[in-house]
């Protein structure tokens, strides 16, 4: 890879490391509070050392208690600080669902904006690890019907950082999806220095004329994989990455589906009431006469999550070829 | 050192002077007339919700008196009242609240009682039982990070409520990490209809800070120096680096547990009337002119100056205008906003 000056190559892991690196050495209100986050620094090593330079004051090991991780934070947040919570895996989010959804989606609001709730939630989420029916969800669909959040699940090491960044300034509370096979799979060249991209901008990362797909997270680069396979066969997809979930990218998906003219979304998430399901909703309200397809949806059965064995966890998910056959049929329906 | 009055001799007054004593008692009157006025507004068909704090009084006067304003954090709870009064907010803030108006500092988004007000060191909270303890503990922890010693948070909440287990994990956290924080639970034997017995083996709360490693007590919650002297002992070992200190108040709920709700249907006549007997509106009264820190004309005085306030809050809140409709899509984010961009 030819490194731009001004750049390095990194990882998604190593991306998120070094943002959280720079805004704890830039903003001493910023604190770091989650499972094994100290000593051990971090399940996937996000957080290595840290303690030893910012001290455990500021990256704090928490007892196994998510609600209050998160309650917690919103209290720091409520008082002036700017907490980076931790949950260790997504699959483990559920015990702060009420300081989430309850709490800190609805401190300034139900305040009238007298108390503001600052707020970071960092969690590892998605497939493909051989996670089993915990080690391995999507949360996105479950957060993303809630006013008052904002989510994010960038896919490139660049993005990771711009929306970190953002997510770390931005004054209202973020839930900030990491997907755990990019961790160290995904590598791309990130600028230096302190950079933000806004929340609720989606990435065409792959111009093309008959057909956009639009996805998020792991799905993307498979997404990707498949569309430039379809080139080669003579078809042109354009891919957007969505990036943000809540607020989601309105402008970027209309533009694209008025000039292709037919929209597949893909995630790994659950079909029923997943984000595809509000992206089809948006796209019939505003663009349906612009459609030469009905709209497709490639996303995970109805069942609770992927499973342990091999074969399970490839029902599940969906495969670059699998993309590739919706991609196709679609091209030339 | 807080200057003591002479003149109450036989009192054990714990350094409160016979200004403190009178400024409680009256936190107390208020509570008991702002309580009356609301249910009479939801009588009269004016305000849909109102809830009482009857049988607090004496506990919340009392530790809003241990209360450093300016200083201290306080994240209470729906009964708390008698706190958000004696911490500085003003029976029009309480009035704004029960009518839902404009100016109410949540704007009349939340229901009655669910006080806010960040100039005085009220945390806003939301009707989730017990969520706000662990927003406490993030306050305290805030206080401790900055080296703010001379601050501590007071969190309160009701018996039943320390069965969640967000109180829990606070207790927890607060005790591992030492932080100035005082819990304060008001007993009042009931949540909703469920007596303490179905919501614990072990009735005594104070007894669970062993477990957490911090100290705990219980007092009498119908005697408001003992509440003051338990929660200022407690609430200076925090402002100190002492840690936190699960307190317990024994009180009781007089009346039903809101407009909404009919409590013969679970409890008896009866048995209210016996509690009723160690009200501690007359008893601390009663109080008060046996030592000699008031007459009777002062007390009939002061009654009568507490009815005119609260008339007079009542009047004006009313005439503050709702939110309009548009006054819905406010503050929900910092700035303008659309889920889709
Ligand atoms: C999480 C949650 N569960 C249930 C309720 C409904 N609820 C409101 S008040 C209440 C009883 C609370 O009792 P207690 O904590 O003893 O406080 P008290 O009202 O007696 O002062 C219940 C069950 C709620 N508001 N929040
Ligand atoms: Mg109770």
């Amino acid at each position: 890879m030819a490194v731009t000056a001004g750049s390095k190559v990194l990882n998604n892991v190593e991306a998120v490391r070094e943002t959280l690196y720079e805004a704890m050495k830039s903003d001493d209100r910023t604190i770091i509070l989650g499972e094994d986050v100290g000593a051990r620094g971090n399940v996937f090593l996000i957080t290595k050392d840290f303690i030893n330079e910012f001290g455990p004051e500021r990256v704090i090991d928490t007892p196994i208690a998510e609600a209050s991780i998160v309650g917690i934070a919103v209290g720091m947040a409520m008082e002036g600080l700017r907490p980076i919570a931790e949950i260790q895996f997504a699959d483990f989010i559920y015990p702060a669902f009420n300081q989430i959804v309850g709490e800190a989606a609805k401190t300034r609001y139900r305040s009238n904006g007298e108390y503001t709730c600052p707020l970071v939630i960092r969690t590892p989420y998605g497939g493909g690890v051989r996670g089993a029916l915990s080690h391995s969800v999507s949360i996105e669909a479950l957060f993303y019907h809630v006013p008052g959040l904002k989510i994010v699940a960038p896919a490139f090491p660049a993005d990771v950082k711009g929306l970190l960044n953002a997510a770390i300034d931005d004054p209202d509370p973020v839930l900030f999806l990491e997907h755990k096979k990019t961790y160290r799979l995904i590598k791309g060249e990130v600028p230096e220095g302190h950079y933000t991209i806004p929340i609720g901008k989606a990435n065409v990362i792959k111009e093309g004329r008959q057909l956009t797909v639009v996805s998020y997270g792991l799905y993307v680069h498979w997404a990707l994989e498949a569309a430039n396979q379809l080139e080669n066969e003579g078809m042109s997809v354009e891919v957007i990455d969505l990036r943000s979930i809540r607020p989601m990218d309105r402008t970027t998906i209309l533009n694209s589906v008025e000039k292709t003219r037919k929209l597949l979304i893909i995630h790994e998430d659950n079909k029923f009431g997943g984000i595809g399901a509000e992206i089809s909703a948006m796209v019939a309200e505003e663009a349906l006469f612009s459609l030469d397809a009905p709209i497709r949806r490639l996303a995970a059965p109805d069942v609770p999550a992927m499973g342990y064995a091999e074969p399970l966890e490839h029902e599940y998910m969906s495969s670059p070829a699998q993309m590739a056959d919706a991609m196709r049929e679609l091209v030339k329906f | 050192m807080a200057k003591t009055d002479t003149k109450a001799k036989g009192l054990d007054r714990h350094g409160l002077t016979d200004e403190q004593l009178r400024q409680i008692f009256r936190n107390m009157l208020l509570q008991r007339q702002l309580d009356n006025r609301g249910f009479q507004l939801n009588r009269q068909g004016k305000v849909p919700f109102a809830l009482g704090s009857e049988g607090h009084e004496a506990l919340q006067a009392g530790a809003a008196m241990a209360f450093n304003r300016g200083k201290d954090i306080l994240a209470p709870y729906y009964r708390d009242l008698g706190l958000a009064l004696g911490i500085g907010l003003t029976p029009y803030e309480i009035m704004l609240s029960i009518f839902a108006r404009v100016d109410d500092h949540n704007g009349g988004r939340q229901f009655p009682n669910h006080y806010s007000s960040k100039a005085a060191g009220l945390m806003s909270f939301s009707s989730i039982l017990a969520a706000h303890i662990p927003h406490a503990v993030g306050a305290a922890y805030a206080q401790k990070y900055r080296g703010e010693t001379g601050r501590a948070v007071l969190v309160t909440c009701g018996d039943g409520t320390t069965s969640e287990g967000e109180w829990h994990e606070s207790m927890n956290f607060a005790a591992i990490h030492k932080l100035p924080l005082v819990m304060l639970v008001e007993n009042n034997e009931w949540a909703i209809s469920t007596p303490l017995s179905k919501q614990m083996a072990n009735p005594e709360i104070w007894k669970r800070a062993e477990g957490y490693g911090m100290p705990g007590k219980r007092f009498n919650g119908f005697d408001p120096i003992e509440t003051y002297a338990n929660v200022k002992e407690a609430l200076d070992r925090a402002r100190t680096g002492g840690g936190p200190t699960l307190l317990e108040g024994m009180c009781y709920r007089f009346l039903a547990h809101s407009t909404d709700d009919n409590d013969m249907t679970y409890r008896t006549k009866e048995i209210v009337a016996e509690a009723r007997k160690h009200d501690p509106v007359p008893n601390f009264q009663a109080v008060l002119v046996d030592s000699g820190v008031m007459s009777d004309a002062d007390v009939d005085a002061m009654k009568k100056d507490v009815l005119r306030e609260t008339n007079e809050a009542t009047d004006k809140a009313e005439a503050v205008p709702y939110p309009q409709a548009s006054d819905l899509y406010t503050n929900l984010y910092e700035g303008a906003w659309q889920p889709w961009q």
